[in-house]
């Protein structure tokens, strides 16, 4: 049995109980998540490298052959999207240790958010597509109890909102489940592949591939079921919210990723259905953003909006479009997860998250500030910086495909998007800042916190920087990466032969 | 049966879309309930239900000879039993919570628009 892609659910999950025996201590419990933390990253860059130069690695629990048993499998996209996830995790980890109050950790913030980055690991992994509803659920059970910990007003009315999103769409996803197994008689991803491919009722196979997107799509937050996460993103810590906007969409991403190049491969009915939700998503999640007077709800939009290109790159379905999507998840996770880090340190400074209440934040702290524009700049895509790479590619396959209202939503959102990041610079940066000068003596000043604190805040924010600016200025790599996995995708053939052929251990 | 299941599931669905329509908090909890029971009951349906043939291979034999129960529904509708019962635990605690701190039961008026300029 091949330990080692086992790891990285296992880790976080040894350190969530490691944190348990260090219940109410929250000094301990700080450095146990960080240098965990750590050590996850670590672990999971060895494991990238590995399956990156060695080819995929296969695992069957328990020894039960492959359509039986329940398989996790690595494949270069999976252990991009964990590695991703470890250096996100690694950043909020730290964020949450300055910024997170005590309160909270005492009633078990860092063993939940552990669990929460175990259930992400997980999913990222499994081949098995019941196992994924499972890992689906450790996650939204964790992200709930982050979502309410602290029990404030605003927090429990959008939690409403959350939960009972999140459970419709479990449910919805196992009803899915249930149909496929019904036609199909097998949950394994592999053999699902080769099943599915065989039945002749397409039909009812739409209905069920119809219904994973619905299910899939509540949680990544595309066009007409999107509504829940503007109104919950803005209620958490800042910490919690940026592993949300970083990571928890995205997930559902990469199961439509997966399900949708090895399960179901589009038909003409799907194809036009996805490009018209992705169209969709892009134009009004920019809408959305563009009305905003909080930031925080601002940035919510943007993550729709975001959705949409990713999306795109799947309605698409050509390797140039492929490549340019899974770039795009690539800058999104470490860039969302910056940006709402940068709101964070933005509320620490000015106590507010409202553009009205906010300004003045280049004349107070330009250092900060610039660090802050190269995050922003990424997230619009100004050209060495990561977010442009993507889009290129996007466009290119958009030619290509000739779907020319893809290019128009495209090009509509990059817009929008350039607009509400200017929005948002002129407002908390560049004007000076409305409020009185007595209510702003009032606020903690940053300056005032200890210069330990002030490091732990912004390292943070300067490590995603330093990983998004290497991306851009590294794309080389990045698109290396990413073709590879647009392969991958497109050519599901490794993946199942490895899973359903040989046995791993005897080659 | 079949046919009786299927009807059973049917009204487990719509009657659970029906409740989570309604404005109440307790009436949501009920619908997720029940389309929670209803996803549970499709699985076991279309696992292909059969009587009296366990799936055990007979002493007398190495494999299986006649058709055999599928037990894997089973074991997925045990999986999903379990997980909707700490997800339902939860939801029903959060609108507890809700409940208190906010003094109503109504959906509409649980809304966080502070956001007004």
């Amino acid at each position: 049995m091949n330990i080692s892609i086992v790891l990285p659910v296992l880790l976080p999950l040894m350190i969530a109980i490691l944190l348990l025996f260090f219940w109410g201590r929250i000094q301990s419990q700080k450095w146990i998540s960080i240098l965990g933390s750590l050590a996850v990253l670590g672990y999971n860059i060895w494991l990238f490298a590995k399956v990156y130069s060695g080819g995929l690695l296969t695992m069957q629990a328990g020894n039960w052959e492959a359509p039986f048993g329940i398989t996790l499998v690595a494949d270069v996209f999976s252990v991009t999207m964990i590695m991703l996830t470890s250096i996100a995790g690694l950043a909020v980890s730290i964020f949450s240790a300055a910024s997170i109050s005590s309160s909270r950790i005492r009633f078990g913030y860092f063993p939940i958010l552990h669990l929460l980055l175990m259930g992400l690991n997980g999913a990222f992994l499994t081949g098995d597509i019941f196992n994924l509803y499972v890992w689906f659920e450790i996650i939204i059970i964790a992200s709930f109890v982050l979502m309410t910990l602290g029990s404030e007003k605003s927090q429990l009315e959008s939690a409403v909102n959350y939960v009972v999103m999140n459970l419709l769409a479990s449910v919805i996803f196992l009803t899915a489940i249930a149909i496929l197994y019904g036609i199909a008689g097998t949950l394994n991803m592999a053999d699902l592949s080769i099943k599915v491919a065989q039945i002749e009722n397409r039909g009812l196979v739409n209905v069920t591939a119809l219904l994973f997107f619905v299910g899939f799509g509540i949680k990544s937050a595309v066009f007409p079921l999107y509504f829940w996460l503007p109104s919950s993103y803005h209620t958490p810590p800042s910490a919690v919210a940026a592993i949300f906007g970083g990571l928890l969409t995205k997930v559902g991403v990469y199961a439509l990723l997966r399900v949708f190049t090895l399960i179901f491969i589009p038909d003409s009915f799907l194809s036009t259905l996805l490009l018209a939700v992705a169209a969709l998503t892009l134009v009004t999640g920019a809408f959305g953003a563009l009305i905003q007077s909080n930031a925080r709800k601002m940035l919510s939009y943007l993550i729709v909006c975001h959705i949409g290109f990713m999306m795109a790159g799947l309605a698409m379905y050509t390797d140039t479009a492929l490549t340019g999507a899974a770039f795009y998840l690539i800058h999104d996770i470490i860039v969302k997860t910056n940006v709402f880090i940068l709101l964070g340190l933005v509320f620490i400074i000015y106590g507010s998250f409202k553009l009205p209440e906010l300004g003045g934040l280049y004349a107070d702290y330009p250092k900060l500030a610039i660090v802050m524009a190269l995050v922003l700049f990424s997230l619009v895509g100004i050209p060495p910086l990561s977010g442009f790479w993507p889009k290129l590619f996007l466009f290119e396959a958009a030619f290509e495909t000739e779907s020319y209202i893809m290019i128009g939503a495209l090009i509509f959102a990059s817009f929008i998007t350039l607009v509400v990041i200017a929005k948002l610079w002129s407002e908390i940066f560049w004007k000076p800042n409305p409020r009185k000068v007595d209510v702003l003596q009032k606020l903690p000043s940053f300056m005032d916190l200890s210069l330990n604190k002030r490091v732990v805040l912004i390292t943070p924010l300067i490590l995603l920087t330093a990983v998004s600016l290497y991306i851009g200025f590294g794309a080389e790599n990045i698109v290396k990466l990413s073709s590879q996995i647009a392969n991958e995708l497109l050519d599901p053939s490794a993946y199942i032969k490895a899973v359903l052929g040989t046995n791993p251990q005897t080659p | 049966m079949e046919l009786l299941l299927a009807i059973v599931i049917g009204i487990l669905y719509a009657a659970g879309i029906y409740m989570m329509l309604r404005r109440s908090l307790v009436k949501l909890i009920i619908g997720l309930i029940l389309l929670g029971n209803g996803a549970n009951m499709l699985i076991f349906l279309l696992g292909r239900i059969s009587k009296g043939s366990p799936p055990i291979i007979p002493e007398s034999s190495s494999v299986f000879i006649e058709a055999y129960a599928d037990p894997i529904p089973q074991a997925l509708i045990l999986t999903a039993i379990v997980i909707s019962f700490g997800l339902q635990a939860f939801a029903i605690v959060l609108m507890k919570r809700v409940y208190h701190v906010v003094g109503t039961d109504d959906l509409d008026k649980i809304n966080n628009m502070e956001e007004t300029l």
